[in-house]
C-alpha cells in the first residue's frame, strides 16, 4: 500500500558551517514496522530525522522516495521533543493541518474533536494549547501528526520530558498508528522505550550509521563494540 | 474579530457627500481672525447658493497656491505681490475690496514710548533706539511685508538688529501669543488684535497714520494656466464682493463697538 | 493653572451641550483616522508578516528603513504630500489636495512604518515559535502569513492602536494637505491649532481634552471588543 517507500539513502551529507553534522550516510528503509534511532547525545539523531523529512538542507548525496518529493512530504508527519502549540484551543491546533489542506472548518473541527477524544483530549477541546501540561501538550502533537493520516510519523524524542504515565499513553497511541499501517521512525535516548517499540535499529555515532538490524538481533549483541558499550550503558565518545 | 474589523471598515468608509457648488479661496490668518468671514460666508451662501471653503494662511502661502491652482481665488493684502502675481499670469485681475489698518501693540507701560509718535516710522525708531523687545512675523505674510517695508522707511535694516529683534516665523495669532509671553511690541492687524484672546500684558499703543492702512484685493485664480479652477464661481463672487450688500455687511462689521473694515470697492 | 480649568470648563460645556461643530470635527476626526487606520493595516500587516517569514536581500535594510521611518517628521510627509498632490503636482489632475483623501493618505504614509514595526516584532517572535512546526507542515508562503497574522492577532491589535494614537494626534501633515477648511476638512487637532493661533486657550484645551477622551474611550472599546471576542474563542 505504501507508495512513499522504500527510501533510499545515498551519501547523505548534512553541514552547516564547514562542520559535518551527518553522514555520509547510506541506508534503505522499507514499511512497515518502527525503526528506533539510537546513539549518544550529539551524534546526529535530530539532524537524520530532519534530513529524511526534508526541513534540514542536504549538502551532499540523495535521497530517494518511491515517488516524488511533492507527494513524498504530504504523506510525512514529524513530532519535535518540544511540541509546538499554535496559539489557539485544543480542537483548532489539532485542526490546523486539515485546514492548510483546505478541508473545510466544520469538517476539520468534527475530526479534531474525534481525534482529541481518541488521545484523552476530549474534555479540552476549548482549552488554551498553551495551558495544557507536557504530556497533554505532546499529546495534541501526535494527534495533530496523526490527523493527516501520514503513510511515515518521524519522532523526535517524544517522550524525552514526560514523566511515565504521559509516555505510556503516547506509546499506546504509537501503537495504534503502527497498527493503522503508519511507518514510525522514532530518535530515542531512553533504551526502554527503544526495545519496547523497535522492528528495526539504527544505532548513530558520530553522524554516521554505525550499525543497522533487526531489533531483536541487535538488542541480543550488537556487532560493534560500541553500541555494546552503549547498549550497556557506558560514555561512548 | 471580523465583526470589528467589519464595523470599523463600515465606520471609516461612511464619507459624508459633499453636495452644492464649492469655491476654494486662499485668505490670510488676519481676515479670518477678525472673525469677518463668518458674517459673509453664510449670507454668500444664501445669496449664490455658493460654499467657499477658506484655506487660511499667510499672504506668501496663498499666492503660492494660487499659482499652483491648488485655490480659485485669493484674498490676501499685499500690493506688490499682487501685482507681480497679476503680471506674471497667475490672476486674471486684482480687484480692492476694503481695508482696514495696522495697530503697534506692546507692552502697556510703553517702555520705548511710542503712543505718542508723530507716524508709524517714528514709533518704530523708537522701539528701535531703546531695544525693547519686538516680535516680527518673520514668514513673509502681508503684515511682515507692511512691517519690513515700515523699517525700510525708518531707514532702518533688521538683518542689523540685536537679540531684542525676535522672528518668530509664525501665523499672527502665533506671533501675538509670542509677544505676549516676551511682553514685546509687535505689528498686528486692528481684526486680529481685537479678536485675540490672550492679550495678558499687551495693549494698543499707536495707530490711525495712513502709511497703516491695509487694502484688501480680491484676485481670480486665471483659468488659461489652471484649466480646472471654477472661474466663473470666482466671478460670482466677485460681483457679490463689490455688491451693496457686502459692502453693508463689511461696513457694518464691528467688534467691541469698533469698525474693522472700510469697504472701498469701485462697483 | 487657570487656564487648564478654563479649558476643562470648556471642554465641559462643548460636550454638555453637544455642540454641533463639536460633533462634526469629531466625527471627522474619526473618519479620517479610521480610514487611514484600515488602510495602513491592509498595507502593514502583510507587509510585517512577509517580512517575518520571508529571507531575501534587503530584508534587513528594509526593516532598519522601517524603524528609521517610525519618526517620520509628519511636516515633511505632509509637505511631500501636499507637492505631489498640488494641481502643479504629479497627481493634481485628481483634485485630492485640500480634501479629507488627502489627509487619510498622509496619515497612511505616516503610520505604516509605525504598525509595521511593532507588528514585525511580535510576528518575528511568533514565527520563531512556529518555525519547525509550519516547515514541516510545508506550508505555502501565504499560509504561513495567515497563521501568524492570526494567531498574533491581540499583538497586533496593539500595534494598529499604536498607530491610532498617532494618527488622531496628528496635526503638521494633515494641517498642510489638509488645509483645515471648515466644514470640509477641519478636524479635532486642527481645531485646536487654530484657536491657539487665536489666542483663545481655553476653547482650544477644551478641544484638546475631547480629543483625549476620544482617544482613551477608542482604546478602551477595542480593547473591549478584542476581550470579548478572546474569551469566545480563545
Amino acid at each position: 500500500m505504501s507508495a512513499l517507500l522504500p527510501l533510499t539513502v545515498t551519501g547523505a551529507e548534512a553541514r552547516r558551517r564547514g562542520k559535518t553534522l551527518v553522514g555520509p550516510v547510506d541506508l534503505t528503509m522499507d514499511g512497515p514496522g518502527t525503526t528506533v534511532v539510537i546513539g549518544p547525545n550529539g551524534s546526529g539523531k535530530t539532524t537524520l530525522l530532519s534530513l529524511l523529512h526534508g526541513t534540514a538542507r542536504l549538502s551532499r548525496g540523495t535521497i530517494t522516495w518511491n515517488c516524488p518529493l511533492e507527494q513524498a512530504r504530504a504523506a510525512q508527519a514529524f513530532v519535535f521533543q518540544r511540541p509546538v502549540m499554535l496559539r489557539r484551543n485544543v480542537r483548532d491546533n489539532i485542526a490546523y493541518p486539515l485546514q492548510l489542506r483546505g478541508t473545510r472548518r466544520p469538517e476539520a473541527r468534527a475530526q479534531a474533536d474525534q481525534w482529541a477524544e481518541r488521545i484523552g483530549l476530549g474534555d479540552m477541546l476549548d482549552r488554551s494549547a498553551g495551558a495544557l501540561s507536557g504530556g497533554e501538550q505532546q499529546k495534541l502533537a501526535l494527534a495533530r501528526a496523526l490527523i493527516l493520516k501520514p503513510e511515515l510519523l518521524f519522532l523526535d524524542e517524544p517522550c524525552a520530558a514526560l514523566d511515565g504515565r504521559s509516555m505510556r499513553e503516547i506509546e499506546t497511541i504509537l501503537a495504534n498508528a503502527k497498527a493503522e499501517g503508519t511507518k514510525l521512525v522514532l530518535a530515542t535516548h531512553d533504551m526502554g522505550q527503544a526495545r519496547r517499540m523497535a522492528d528495526d535499529v539504527l544505532f548513530l555515532l558520530h553522524g554516521r550509521v554505525h550499525e543497522a538490524r533487526p531489533a531483536p538481533e541487535f538488542f541480543a549483541g550488537p556487532d560493534t563494540a560500541e553500541a555494546r558499550a552503549f547498549l550497556k550503558g557506558d560514555i561512548v565518545e | 474579530m471580523r465583526k470589528l474589523i467589519l464595523a470599523l471598515a463600515l465606520l471609516a468608509l461612511s464619507t459624508a457627500a459633499q453636495a452644492g457648488e464649492t469655491l476654494r479661496m486662499a485668505v490670510t490668518t488676519s481676515f479670518h481672525n477678525s472673525g469677518l468671514a463668518e458674517v459673509l460666508l453664510p449670507r454668500i451662501k444664501a445669496d449664490l447658493d455658493l460654499d467657499v471653503q477658506l484655506l487660511v494662511v499667510g499672504t506668501g502661502q496663498a499666492l503660492r497656491l494660487g499659482r499652483a491652482g491648488d485655490v480659485d481665488a485669493i484674498l490676501v493684502h499685499s500690493r506688490a505681490a499682487e501685482e507681480a502675481f497679476v503680471t506674471e499670469g497667475y490672476g486674471t485681475h486684482r480687484r480692492e475690496i476694503m481695508y482696514n489698518d495696522f495697530v503697534l501693540v506692546g507692552p502697556s507701560d510703553d517702555p520705548a514710548r511710542i503712543s505718542g509718535s508723530a507716524d508709524a516710522v517714528a514709533a518704530l525708531r523708537a522701539i528701535a533706539s531703546n531695544a525693547t523687545t519686538f516680535v516680527s512675523r518673520g514668514d513673509d505674510s502681508g503684515t511682515h511685508k507692511k512691517e519690513l517695508r515700515l523699517w525700510q522707511g525708518a531707514g532702518l535694516a533688521p538683518e542689523d538688529f540685536e537679540r531684542w529683534y525676535r522672528s518668530v516665523g509664525a501665523g499672527m495669532g502665533a506671533a501675538l501669543n509670542a509677544a505676549a509671553g516676551m511682553d514685546a511690541y509687535i505689528l498686528a492687524d486692528r481684526a486680529s488684535w481685537l479678536n485675540f484672546g490672550n492679550k495678558a500684558g499687551l495693549a494698543l499703543l499707536f495707530a490711525g497714520d495712513p502709511e497703516l492702512f491695509n487694502q484688501y484685493a480680491y484676485l481670480p485664480v486665471n483659468p488659461d494656466r489652471h484649466p480646472h479652477v471654477q472661474a466663473a464661481q470666482a466671478g460670482r463672487l466677485e460681483a457679490w464682493l463689490v455688491s451693496p450688500v457686502a459692502q453693508a455687511l463689511i461696513d457694518g462689521y464691528q467688534i467691541g463697538g469698533e469698525t474693522l473694515f472700510v469697504f472701498n470697492a469701485t462697483p | 493653572m487657570l487656564d487648564v480649568w478654563n479649558g476643562l470648563a470648556a471642554a465641559f460645556w462643548l460636550v454638555v451641550r453637544l455642540d454641533p461643530d463639536l460633533i462634526e470635527i469629531t466625527l471627522r476626526s474619526l473618519q479620517v483616522t479610521l480610514t487611514a487606520l484600515v488602510i495602513a493595516s491592509l498595507i502593514a500587516l502583510p507587509l510585517a508578516a512577509l517580512l517575518a517569514v520571508r529571507r531575501f536581500r534587503w530584508r534587513r535594510a528594509v526593516i532598519a528603513v522601517l524603524n528609521a521611518l517610525m519618526g517620520l517628521p509628519p511636516v515633511v510627509v505632509g509637505l511631500v504630500v501636499y507637492i505631489l498632490l498640488s494641481r502643479s503636482g504629479p497627481f493634481g489632475v485628481f483634485g485630492l489636495l485640500f480634501t479629507p483623501t488627502a489627509m487619510i493618505i498622509a496619515q497612511v504614509i505616516i503610520i505604516v512604518p509605525l504598525i509595521a514595526s511593532i507588528a514585525h516584532q511580535s510576528l518575528r517572535e511568533l514565527w520563531t515559535d512556529y518555525h519547525d512546526l509550519l516547515i514541516s507542515l510545508n506550508v505555502t508562503q501565504r499560509q504561513k502569513m495567515q497563521t501568524l497574522l492570526w494567531d498574533a492577532r491581540r499583538a497586533l491589535l496593539t500595534a494598529a492602536l499604536a498607530g491610532f494614537g498617532r494618527a488622531i494626534g496628528e496635526v503638521g501633515a494633515i494641517m498642510i494637505v489638509g488645509g483645515n477648511i471648515d466644514h470640509v476638512t477641519r478636524v479635532l487637532t486642527t481645531a485646536i491649532a487654530l484657536e491657539t493661533g487665536r489666542g483663545d486657550f481655553a476653547l482650544a484645551l477644551g478641544l484638546g481634552f475631547v480629543l483625549i477622551a476620544l482617544a482613551v474611550t477608542v482604546n478602551l472599546v477595542i480593547h473591549g471588543l478584542g476581550r470579548t471576542e478572546r474569551e469566545g474563542r480563545w
